[in-house]
């Protein structure tokens, strides 16, 4: 009786292992394996055929925090992201509010919103691109009408990250908007009731009971805002490729001209791992101080 | 009850939605401090009228006044009353004291005017100690309870409520029912209350008000509704197990009261009212049937007997009645206690002959008046 019980313990811990294994091999094979590679190489000194690669410590480290372009990309990164997280969020909550509404064409509206998303990257950098033309593009032809000077948004450093980051809330929200959607669809429409006989208006109803409701949905997509910041550059590589003069160079894009531009992957390594740090530590933050103040049903 | 007007007074209030549910041409008046219930089976339009008082649905045609007032337009948090929902509506990320206080924050009650009420509230509920609670970490009556307490928090005359036991089992029903009718006198409030279940109806209100295919069926006091059923469907739908209907042609032409025509009539029977009997027979009359069945329920016993030409019959027999299926037995009834029923339009009819109807005497076949929106 008691043998048994502990064989059919191991027989459940043997499922569970073996329930994890496919996910744990494809894990260790794509993610742990390349991240801890990368950490090693980072240590090393780039090798030249006169010259082959030796450890090299921290040095490549210390390169990175001694480089300009450094502290621009990631000011820039920074910009890029407190930018594009918060007025994605917003954006994307305000279209869910009203495509979830009783409105006329209520699925069109929802598929509108929805279609930038379904676009890759690189086609919607790419129709962005018509619109920024100067003096021909959409925007400038607007503008003119208004009687201002063609703009060569994408060209000059004064413009050049803003445009980016218009492209990047395009893109963005629509799709987040989907989650809040498929969470204002889970909210009974008892509670507005109930608020509504209590006495609440609409916007004492939206910030007292919906928009704490919708704090896990909030935190999802806020931590998938904040992964795409440093992720998506697709557009850059369409609309600016960076420049003018790093204007509008983000880190990820960096670290890609690093390795396979000018073929020096210990301080793209370095650039990664310092990427992977700062990205681990706002996570650890964010879930720590989030998660207290959130209501999971 | 003194002359004084009726706190709620609905007047051929109209609210159709596509696919013709809804209320037609209600009209009704609801007495102050009253417990009133809309009883009725689903899609009677019960409902509907509750949120139309609400204000959660606005009238098509039609005017309500609340205590005088016309709000026939006004939103739901300018007509005075508040509501228990059937899911409880709790707001499941506030705590339990915040959500019986919702409505007071919302209308920026002073501070220590909000302590007081909100103490009285967890007082009377009996929710002292559960404050901090959330919604999720209570049993069900315990959310029921809060969700009475933010309907009574505000202290408005007149509270609403749409199913608010259907979500609990039966016996914290029972209690919870007596409960609520206790709170429903100390705080000498207005309570309209839906239901489908005719036990709580019967059991709760002062006044019930039947309703079926969005208009009213019948309107009394239980005991009205019980032994004066206006229609076949109000007989049917009120009292378990049910009136018993049959067809009167399948009756000898004996039982039948003269004035009344057989190929057009009803015949109901209480199943308290059935005499069963068998052998020897020492009434003078009896229809025959065959026994199908009994349940033993304790201090009753059910039994089902088929009767030709009907869906048979069920008769309540006190105490425990040992009946074995196949029985021949004999049915009888005191003469008043048999319902006739139009037959066609379900109307209750009034027997002329003063023999076979010992309350009624007094007219001619006539509907009652309580069916004339039929």
């Amino acid at each position: 009786m008691n043998e048994m019980a502990r064989l059919q313990k191991r027989r459940l811990a043997l499922y569970g292992w073996m329930l994890a294994a496919p996910a744990l091999a494809l894990m260790s094979l794509f993610a742990f394996y390349p991240a801890i590679a990368t950490f090693w190489h980072s240590l090393f000194s780039r090798g030249t055929s006169r010259r082959p690669s030796v450890f090299a410590g921290f040095e490549n480290y210390g390169d990175l925090f001694a480089d300009p372009t450094f502290w621009t990309v990631a000011t820039n990164n920074l910009i890029y992201a407190g930018v594009t997280i918060p007025v994605s969020i917003i954006f994307a909550l305000v279209m869910a509010l009203w495509a979830n509404a009783h409105i006329p064409a209520r699925s069109f509206v929802r598929s509108a919103y929805f279609t930038p998303t379904i676009l890759p990257m690189i086609a919607a950098a790419n129709l962005w691109l018509f619109f920024y033309t100067p003096d021909l593009g959409v925007i400038d032809q607007i503008t003119g009408f208004f009687g201002a000077s063609p703009t060569n948004w994408l060209g000059q450093p004064e413009t050049a990250l803003a445009s980016v980051i218009i492209v990047t809330i395009w893109k963005e929200a629509g799709f987040f908007m989907i989650f809040y959607l498929a969470a204002l669809q889970t909210i009974p429409p008892d509670l507005h009731e109930a608020a509504r006989i209590e006495g609440a208006g609409r916007w004492t109803y939206t910030r007292r009971v919906l928009l704490p409701l919708l704090m896990p949905t909030t935190i999802f997509v806020f931590v998938n805002a904040m992964i795409n910041s440093v992720k998506l550059i697709d557009h850059l590589f369409i609309l600016t490729k960076g420049g003018p003069n790093n204007a509008s160079k983000l880190i990820l894009y960096w670290i890609w001209e690093m390795a396979f531009a000018y073929f020096d992957s210990p301080h793209a390594a370095a650039m990664t791992i310092l990427v992977l740090l700062a990205l681990g530590l706002v996570a650890v933050a964010q879930f720590r101080l989030v998660e207290k103040r959130t209501h999971y049903r | 009850m003194t002359n004084q007007p009726p706190f709620i007074r609905i007047n051929a209030v109209s609210r159709v939605f596509n696919g013709g549910n809804g209320v037609h041409d209600l009209s009704l008046d609801i007495p102050r401090g009253s417990f009133v219930v809309l009883l009725g089976p689903s899609g009677c339009g019960k409902s509907t009228t509750l949120r139309l008082i609400a204000g959660l649905e606005t009238a098509d045609q039609g005017s309500i006044a609340i205590d005088g007032k016309d709000v026939t337009s006004a939103p739901p948090s300018k007509r005075g009353l508040s509501m228990v929902f059937q899911s409880y509506a709790l707001f499941p990320h506030l705590s339990v004291a915040e959500n019986i206080i919702f409505g007071l924050k919302v209308r920026k009650t002073h501070k220590d005017e909000i302590k007081t009420r909100l103490t009285d509230a967890l007082r009377v509920t009996g929710l002292e100690g559960y404050e901090d609670r959330k919604p999720a970490q209570l049993s069900g009556g315990q959310r029921q309870r809060v969700a009475l307490a933010r309907a009574i928090v505000a202290g408005h005359p007149l509270c609403l409520m749409d199913e608010p036991l259907s979500n609990l089992d039966a016996k914290l029903r029972h209690a919870v029912r007596k409960d609520i009718r206790d709170l429903q006198q100390r705080l000498g409030i207005t309570v309209v209350y839906v239901t489908h279940d005719q036990t709580e109806a019967m059991s709760m209100a002062d006044i019930v008000i039947l309703m079926k295919d969005g208009r009213i069926e019948q309107v009394g006091n239980p005991a009205d509704l019980y032994l004066k059923p206006a229609t076949a469907f109000a007989a049917g739908f009120v009292g378990s197990p049910p009136m018993t209907l049959i067809p009167a042609s399948a009756l000898p032409a004996s039982v039948i009261p003269d004035g009344l025509d057989a190929n057009h009539l009803t015949f109901g029977i209480r199943p308290e009212d059935l005499i069963l009997s068998t052998g020897q027979n020492d009434h003078p009359w009896g229809i025959p049937a065959t026994v199908t069945g009994s349940e033993f329920l304790g201090a009753e016993t059910f039994v089902f007997v088929a009767i030709p030409g009907t869906d048979g019959a069920t008769a309540r027999l006190p105490g425990r009645v040992e009946i074995s299926p196949g029985t021949e037995v004999s049915l009888s009834w005191a003469g008043a206690a048999a319902h006739w029923f139009d037959g066609e339009r379900g109307h209750r009819l009034t027997p002329t002959i003063p023999g076979t109807s010992a309350q009624d005497t007094k007219i001619t076949s006539q509907p009652d008046t309580a069916t004339s929106t039929l």
